[in-house]
């Protein structure tokens, strides 16, 4: 397995958030967290990732346990991670934010530098000098996502990359995210859509109140029209 | 002509320095989020170990070389420092990382005098710019020259610094988001902690580099951290170009403001300081903030007004206080009178602080305003007692009323640093109004009338104003008025959409914050029979922090306790040692790194935790909160 996630519990102050979460990705898979507003996706993300302070629990990547590392270690270990808010830097230039993401090559996962990525990412290429603060929503996911690559992940947690993009851009986010899988990458990516998801993951969780509800292919989440329908909103 | 154009070149000469601290302290501000008061002490330091290195290597390579190695040794003890306290505290609120660099000010500042002892230092002139240039019959000394160049220069290989360097390019970035930066492989620590290095060095540089202008002295850290507050105030938090503008603005003001007001030249600093903040909050060069993250931790325990039980046991208290006259001879019923006064200080600046959010660093001045008031009414009208203590206060009152218009126009640290700027002006001007205050003089001769002059007399009083003050603050803060104070400053956003007016609610805070304050002042004024600048001075303000944070920031009635138990200590410290700046210094390091809560918190925290070990788990526990975003 690339990435297992076990008994992962998170608290927000005194609030219990997420609950026994348990998750496994394998080796290029895509897999796609679904939910609801709120169901603790991105809570997930932050938690493996280390950003949330208050957790327990077991999370094992590429065979090692990094749940007791900080953030910066279990990222330069190849975790990558694409917040839901994009948090580009806003003062920074394009290329000047995907500096900040570049990390040593890192044997066994996929190289990534600016060149490619602006092959991958073709409107980025056109504005590699204009600040971050100045590009559209769309454009500004595109550069989460490539600062991410510059550190050469082998896996990539995406939160909701399709969050509030138009039908247009969407379509470009697929094809890159395909791209990348294509490049070796493994993904886990959250999503409230469900036909975005369908177009990219192999398998899918369903998270609902910090829960875990659902783990499978997608084959068989469409067989249980009942489950779909009681945790997603489409 | 020739003497403006020459006055001009000593201005920007000054500017030098000031730019070099100012940009390290809005560096470090940046990236790491704290206020650095203590860069002050880091720019008396780097004056210091030049002076010495200067002295012990010769020659001309011993001169620049002692300059930058006394810089490099400053910024190594920065690094120290950063690693052991700062490390430690960079999740605490902003108050908290305030105080603790405050601390080390007062530590370094009896350290120095136990090194280097008390008296100025003269050091050497610069090697090869040790004359003067005449121009037109008037003289410029070369090595002021040598310091105008050098302020661009210093400015421009910053600016390449971030803009032409990865490390640079991070840092830029971590000022924005530091932990976005964190989550794309970055260590954070020595990120940090490289900046902090550079941001000490630049201070030791300007403080090294000024030895051949000035003296060097153990009070000018707070003489120059107070300017550097108004320069990143003016230049705007974070921006380098910024603290380079303002510092060329302030140095031209004070070099013809002399020629203006000669004693008190710091006025027009502060009147365009005045004008910028109303026209630009955020500074000429920075940029508006986002409203403050809440800072974690920060009243956890819902507060209540005290049961009836625990109104009978402050009732019960106070008789037992009021009995002390029967049994305590005359020396503990003027401790008695002075803790009093303290406390009713202490809850003023805790209504100011705790429950309005705004932690002011200059509260003395009202303190002392009160005090000045009584003095001047008493000597110069010669009104009765009664008659003083009720006017007294309202000087500070009018204080207050005019810095807390501009104070309550900024919050956090930019908050604290213009109200420690405001108490820094107040205090210059008692000290250097020699014709109306008596100056270091002070005024004398401010006593009781008969009916109160005993000390058991006094102490009746001071404990019966001081019980009336802290009712009246508690039933304030239980009213309507404390519940939008409390909501302005838990979201000033959302009580500014369920229409509260924030900006005036807090003015009027710290109007009555201020006037309670003057009250202990006007009292003060009687216990000792005097009054003097230091009745205003920073190291009062901080005293009045260090009680509310030892009784418990987070507490009604932590002020109370603290006040108490710190002047009580601090009385008998006083007397037992010349160090007391070292150990209270220390003193303040050791609270905010060791008992954040303060007594009262951490009491309520061990009740909190007993009461719920004996019932079943808080439902706040249990409830799953919906949103988890």
């Amino acid at each position: 397995m690339k990435l297992t996630v076990k008994d992962l519990n998170s608290f927000y102050g005194p609030a219990h958030i997420l609950f026994d979460i348990a998750l496994e990705v394998g080796e290029g898979e895509v897999v796609a967290l679904l939910g609801r507003n709120g169901a603790g996706k991105s809570t997930t993300f932050r938690s493996i990732v280390g950003l949330v302070e208050n957790r327990s629990g077991r999370v094992m990547f590429e065979g090692r346990d990094v749940s007791d590392l900080p953030t910066h270690a279990i990222v330069r270990g190849g975790l990558g991670y694409v917040p839901e808010e994009r948090r580009i830097f806003t003062d920074l230039t394009v290329e000047e934010n995907l500096e900040v993401g570049r990390q040593p090559k890192r044997p066994g996962a996929p190289q990534w530098d600016r060149e490619k990525l602006f092959k991958l990412f073709p409107n980025l290429g056109e504005m590699r000098g204009r600040p971050g603060g100045r590009m559209s929503g769309g454009e500004q996911q595109m550069l989460t996502i490539a600062r991410t690559l510059m550190g050469n992940p082998s896996l990539v947690l995406l939160d909701e990359p399709s969050e509030g993009l138009s039908p247009k851009i969407v379509e470009q986010m697929v094809d890159a995210i395909l791209a990348m899988k294509k490049e070796g990458v493994s993904i886990v990516v959250s999503e409230q859509n469900l036909h975005f998801a369908r177009l990219i993951s192999d398998r899918a969780y369903i998270i609902e109140r910090g829960r875990i509800c659902f783990g499978g292919t997608m084959a068989e989440l469409d067989a249980r029209p009942d489950i779909r329908d009681a945790h997603l909103s489409l | 002509m020739a003497f403006y154009v020459v006055q001009f070149l000593t201005g920007l000469a000054s500017a030098a320095s000031l730019f070099l601290v100012a940009s390290g302290l809005s560096i470090i501000f940046g990236v790491t989020r704290i206020v650095n008061f203590a860069h002050g002490a880091f720019y008396m330091l780097g004056a210091y170990v030049a002076f010495t290195l200067t002295e012990r290597l010769e020659g001309a390579f011993g001169f620049w070389g002692g300059i930058v190695i006394a810089a490099l040794v400053v910024a190594a003890i920065g690094v120290l420092v950063e690693m052991v306290l700062l490390r430690r505290i960079y999740h605490s609120p902003e108050l908290f990382q305030l105080l603790a660099t405050f601390g080390l000010t007062l530590m370094v500042e009896d350290l120095v005098v136990l090194i280097w002892g008390p008296d100025d230092l003269v050091g050497r002139r610069a090697p090869g710019f040790k004359g003067a240039i005449d121009f037109f019959g008037q003289n410029i000394p070369s090595y002021d020259l040598f310091l105008i160049v050098l302020g661009p220069v210093v400015l421009g290989v910053l600016w390449l610094l971030f803009q032409r360097t990865r490390w640079g390019v991070l840092v830029r970035a971590a000022t924005q988001d530091r932990d976005m930066v964190a989550a794309l492989g970055v260590n954070q620590k020595w990120l940090f902690t490289s900046v902090f290095a550079l941001g000490v060095f630049l201070a030791a540089l300007g403080g090294a580099l000024q030895i051949p202008r000035d003296a060097v002295n153990h009070a000018m850290d707070l003489r120059v951290i107070v300017e550097v507050f108004v320069v990143v105030v003016i230049g705007g938090l974070g921006s380098i170009i910024g603290a380079f503008v303002a510092a060329v603005l302030v140095s031209e003001l004070n070099a013809f403001g002399i020629l203006i007001f000669p004693k008190i030249s710091i006025i027009l600093v502060f009147l365009v300081m005045a004008v910028v903040l109303i026209v630009r909050p955020w500074g000429l060069f920075g940029k508006p903030e986002a409203p403050a993250r809440r800072t974690p931790g920060l009243t956890v325990n819902p507060w209540r007004p005290l049961t009836t039980n625990e109104r009978l046991a402050a009732i019960a208290v106070l008789v037992v206080a009021a009995a002390l006259p029967f049994i305590a001879g005359n020396y503990v019923l003027t401790v008695g009178s002075e803790i009093a006064i303290f406390v009713i200080f202490a809850v003023s600046l805790h209504f100011l602080m705790s429950v309005g959010g705004l932690a002011s660093f200059g509260h003395a001045a009202y303190f002392g305003l009160g005090a000045y008031g009584v003095a001047l009414l008493a000597k110069m009208a010669g009104l009765p007692m009664i008659a003083c203590l009720l006017l007294g206060p309202l000087l500070g009152l009018m204080g207050a009323g005019v810095f807390g218009f501009f104070a309550v126009q900024l919050s956090g640290v930019y908050f604290a640093m213009l109200t420690l700027a405001f108490a820094q002006i107040v205090w210059s001007i008692a000290f250097q109004w020699v014709s109306v205050t008596g100056g270091d003089n002070g005024i004398l001769g401010v006593w009781p009338e008969k009916w109160a002059a005993s000390p058991s007399h006094f102490y009746w009083l001071s404990l019966g104003i001081a019980a009336f003050a802290v009712v009246i603050l508690r039933i304030i803060v239980f009213s309507p008025f404390g519940f939008a104070l409390r909501a302005t400053r838990d979201s000033p956003l959302r009580s500014e959409a369920i229409g509260i007016n924030g900006k005036r609610i807090q003015w009027t805070a710290f109007v009555i914050a201020g006037t309670v304050a003057g009250l202990a002042g006007a009292l003060f004024a009687y216990l000792k029979g005097s009054v003097f600048p230091d009745n205003m001075g920073i190291s009062l303000s901080v005293d009045a922090l260090v009680m509310v944070l030892l009784g418990g920031v987070e507490t009604v009635s932590g002020a109370v306790v603290g006040a108490i138990v710190y002047k009580a200590l601090n009385i008998w410290l006083v007397s037992q040692t010349d160090w007391s700046k070292l150990v209270l210094g220390a003193f303040v390091v050791l609270i905010v790194v060791a008992f954040p809560k303060g007594i009262v918190g951490t009491l309520e925290a061990l009740m909190h935790r007993r009461r719920k070990s004996s019932s079943a788990a808080s439902p706040l526990l249990t409830s799953r909160i919906e949103t988890a975003e």
